[in-house]
């Protein structure tokens, strides 16, 4: 009998470090200048159009070219809280960069490196640009502290609302401190930025509370005036064959215990590793895998390359890692040995041939639900709440964003727009209940 | 390749291609170096009596630059030569026997009493170079001495001490002119009274750079304290052209030779001060800026040039451009051009329209049947050029004329040729 091969400590301290070291490095400050007299100042910029929190993107683009870096951190954070994180982890090659005028004639801006510049500027200096409003002597829950509960959370304190948040997990942050590959954010970037959001004042925070675990949505409504979900989603879905195997594992449990390692070389991974999905999550457990010394990385996606919910960038990126992506081939059973995974059997439904991709570890990226208990009585379609315009549920007072509502596109920026959108709503119906 | 052999005021040199009397020029080392890359010539760093004048140790240059950091601008505070009249002689004397080929040429600036003027020219003479420059034009440091732009703004002066050196030299005497006067066509017409072989423009102009808003002084500063210094390099080219057409097309100057100078970087930006009227030009900031090696690409551009339009020679392009430098009232106002949009070409950015929009004629669409497009609103467009100029695209936008007789459709008059404000009015 095969014995599987799961080992920690598979690279060398330096090849391990390189691996996990900051994947798109700071712009100096004379690139990021150089980097932004190139942009054009368009009309009606096609980027501003195409971020999802609209920020005024020319507008910051030309503080950094005037060495008003601080400024240009304010114009992005008044649009997006958050835009310390997203310039690191949004796929600017689809939204902003892709819109970019210059990207057609030759290279776009690099708005992300950017932002990420005047961002760290500002965070570095240790300004706290925001303040509580005065007080409403209005109080809000907000469940759930990660980009949609953060942004919601910030802009009702600006507001002057009191912000009660409830965090399950020990700390805030959601998937900026679980969920993103470690080479995207390193050095704590999410907590010193947890940080800076929860510098505005006025935040409590409560932690080891979660929805459906002993907190109800109607306490939530009985002891606040308002209550925004954010809670994103919690359980992995199942490949619906032998998933109860040894080594078949859960990609965001590895990208966690990544993020959250105090050894890298500690974690244990597979010599052969496949992973089942075609998404963010795929592409970030596939790439680290690899860095983290797997042999051969194998992604598994059953429609076309195309189709992936990872961007081409992304994609690209785990192909550059050594990770082989197969599209087009649907998982049809685990094969075990002594109740260990061996080996994955796809097939391609176009001619029914069938492969054996062996390995040591099997992890499971094809998506995540919410617990439709916990979010009982609210309108629930495909796993996810729904919710209006202004993020309000199906149930007044309760207002919801990012993964865990429908029709997103589960990215750190989307939920941030959400969080902005709800919290203006919120803000909007507090003040007209109060007649003022 | 055509030839580029220049005979200016009766200094023969390999190329039309001088070192302007700046840094470049100061002393043998640069000088020998500037012959090797090819220079034609050189104008040495100006000379003045002993003992020699002392420079500030703090910074004495300041430039505006463009993206990338790109010097679009320079200038200076620096003075004449800080080094002994005897060394400077030496070394002249010593550079022209090595490079008889080459355009040696002896700035001066001496004070404003004949004896100071007649001493100096004969112990230029002595070293066997082939000219003189006085320095009429230095605009900061040496004009509070009584020197330099101080006699240049002054034509009665230019004309006095011009008359003077041509009294007690037989080199060649070239009057470098100031640009900080009211009309240029004044100093060049005392030269040419005094009897000047030729003119030299531009000096540098009077400027402040910019101001360091922690010190709260002029930038750059000495010890806290700044003054205005000679502004000069790319941003200054158009004032320089202008002045050198103003002295080319006067009928009291014309056919005075010229020696170019404000701003040149390349073999275009020379050619063109050539078409308007120059014979040699002179450059300072560019080398400053990039080092002798630009003078490569301006030898192979300019004969590139003079090959394709078969001039044969420098001298015959020289204000081939001159006649049509015209004053605005004989400008043809029933001419007409429209800009155009090439859509293949464009990339959307919008700036042609927010610059009509916002500051213009409001002749730019931003959208058409409500997507995203600019289109010129032809019967709005007066042509003005903004749209092209602001167009990120080469040759995205272009001009383009109405033909004679059509009606434009801003005016709802046909396009006519030679009518002025006065045919008009
Ligand atoms: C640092 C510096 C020093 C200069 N010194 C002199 C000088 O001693 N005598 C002179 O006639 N012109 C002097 N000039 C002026 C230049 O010769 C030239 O007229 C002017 O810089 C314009 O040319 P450009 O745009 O190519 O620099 C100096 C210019 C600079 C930048």
């Amino acid at each position: 009998m095969a014995t599987p091969d799961i080992a920690s400590r598979r690279l060398a301290a330096g090849a391990l470090a390189a691996g996990f070291a900051d994947l798109r490095p700071p712009l100096a400050p004379n690139e990021a200048r150089i980097a932004a007299e190139r942009c054009l100042f368009c009309f009606d910029a096609p980027c501003v159009t195409a971020c999802p929190t609209s920020i005024d993107i020319p507008l910051f683009v030309r503080q950094i070219a005037t060495a008003n870096v601080e400024g240009a951190a304010r114009t992005i954070l008044d649009s997006n809280i958050l835009g310390g994180m997203c310039a690191r982890v949004c796929p600017t090659e689809t939204l902003c960069e892709q819109a970019c005028v210059r990207a057609a004639e030759e290279r776009p801006i690099e708005i992300g490196r950017l932002q990420r510049h005047a961002t760290d500027r500002l965070m570095e200096s240790g300004i706290q640009p925001y303040r509580q409003g005065p007080s409403t002597g209005r109080s809000v829950a907000v469940v759930g502290a990660g980009p949609a509960g953060l942004a919601c959370a910030h802009a009702l304190a600006v507001a002057g609302h009191a912000v009660t948040i409830y965090e399950a997990r020990p700390k805030l942050g959601g998937l900026n401190e679980y969920g993103i590959a470690a080479y995207k954010t390193v050095d704590g970037f999410a907590q010193r930025e947890v940080a800076f959001v929860l510098g505005v004042g006025g935040i409590n925070v409560v932690h080891g509370r979660r929805l459906g675990a002993g907190l109800t949505i109607d306490e939530l409504a009985a002891t606040h005036d308002a209550v925004f979900l954010a809670v994103g989603l919690d359980t992995v879905n199942r490949l619906g064959i032998e998933d109860a195997l040894d080594g078949v594992v859960d990609g965001v449990s590895l990208i966690a215990d990544i993020r959250q390692a105090s050894d890298l070389a500690a974690i244990p991974i597979g010599r052969r590793v496949v992973v089942i999905g075609g998404g963010m999550t795929a592409i970030d457990v596939a790439s680290q895998a690899r860095r983290l010394g797997a042999e051969e990385v194998t992604i598994a996606y059953r429609r076309a390359a195309a189709q992936m919910g990872a961007s081409p960038y992304e994609q690209r990126l785990a192909q550059t890692d050594g990770v082989l992506i197969r599209t087009g081939v649907v998982p049809r059973r685990v094969i075990a040995e002594g109740g260990r995974v061996v080996a994955l059997e796809v097939e391609r439904p176009a001619t029914g041939e069938r492969l054996t991709l062996p390995c040591d570890q099997l992890f499971r990226a094809i998506g995540q639900a919410i617990v439709a208990d916990e979010v009982a009585p609210l309108a629930i379609v495909s796993g996810r709440i729904v919710v209006d315009e202004e993020r309000r549920t199906s149930r007044p007072g309760v207002w919801a964003g990012g993964d865990c509502v429908a029709g997103g596109d589960d990215l750190t920026v989307t939920a941030v727009e959400d969080g902005k959108r709800a919290a203006a709503s919120i803000d909007r119906a507090l003040r007209e209940a109060s007649g003022g | 390749m055509a030839d580029l052999a220049t005979t200016f005021a009766g200094i023969r040199s390999p190329n039309p291609f001088w070192l302007a009397s700046a840094p470049p020029t100061d002393k043998a080392y640069n000088v020998e170096r500037a012959f090797q890359a090819g220079w034609g010539g050189v104008v040495w760093k100006t000379l003045g009596e002993d003992p020699p004048v002392v420079n500030v140790s703090g910074p004495r240059y300041g430039a505006i630059h463009a993206s990338d950091r790109r010097v679009i601008g320079f200038n200076n505070i620096e003075l004449i030569t800080d080094r002994p009249l005897q060394v400077n002689l030496d070394e002249i004397r010593a550079v022209k026997a090595r490079w008889p080929d080459r355009a040696v040429v002896v700035s001066l600036m001496v004070p404003c009493e004949e004896p100071c003027w007649a001493g100096i020219l004969r112990l230029v003479e002595e070293t066997g170079a082939d000219g003189v420059e006085l320095n009429f034009g230095c605009p900061h440091g040496m004009s509070e001495r009584g020197m330099g732009a101080a006699v240049g703004q002054v034509p009665e002066y230019v004309e006095m001490v011009v008359r003077w050196c041509k009294t007690h030299t037989r080199l060649p005497v070239i009057a470098k002119l100031t640009p900080n006067v009211t009309d240029i066509r004044k100093p060049a017409e005392a030269a040419l009274r005094g009897g000047a072989d030729a003119v030299s423009l531009i000096n540098t102009i009077n400027s402040i750079m910019g101001v360091d808003l922690d010190a709260m002084a002029p930038s750059p500063h000495t010890d806290g304290l700044g003054t205005h210094g000679g502004y000069c390099g790319a941003a200054v080219r158009p004032i320089a052209l202008h002045m050198t057409a103003e002295i080319a097309r006067s009928p009291e100057t014309a056919g005075l030779p010229i020696s170019a100078i404000g701003g040149i970087e390349s073999w275009r930006d020379a050619a063109e001060f050539i078409a308007l009227g120059a014979g040699t030009v002179q450059v300072c900031t560019a080398a400053m800026v990039y080092g002798f090696r630009i003078v490569e690409e301006m030898i192979s551009g300019l004969s590139g040039f003079l090959d394709d339009r078969r001039y044969g020679s420098v001298a015959a392009m020289v204000g081939l451009a001159t006649p049509k430098v015209t004053d605005w009232n004989r400008l043809n106002l029933d001419y007409a051009v429209k800009a155009r949009i090439n859509q293949d070409l464009c990339i959307s950015c919008g700036r042609c329209h927010i610059a009509c929009e916002d500051t213009s004629h409001q002749a730019i669409t931003s959208a058409v049947d409500g997507v995203r497009r600019f289109e010129v609103i032809e019967s709005e467009c007066v042509g003005c050029n903004l749209c092209a100029l602001v167009c990120p695209i080469a040759d995205c936008i272009t001009m383009e004329p109405l033909a004679v007789g059509v009606i434009d459709a801003r005016t709802g008059r046909p396009v006519g040729s030679g009518n002025t404000w006065k045919d008009r009015a």
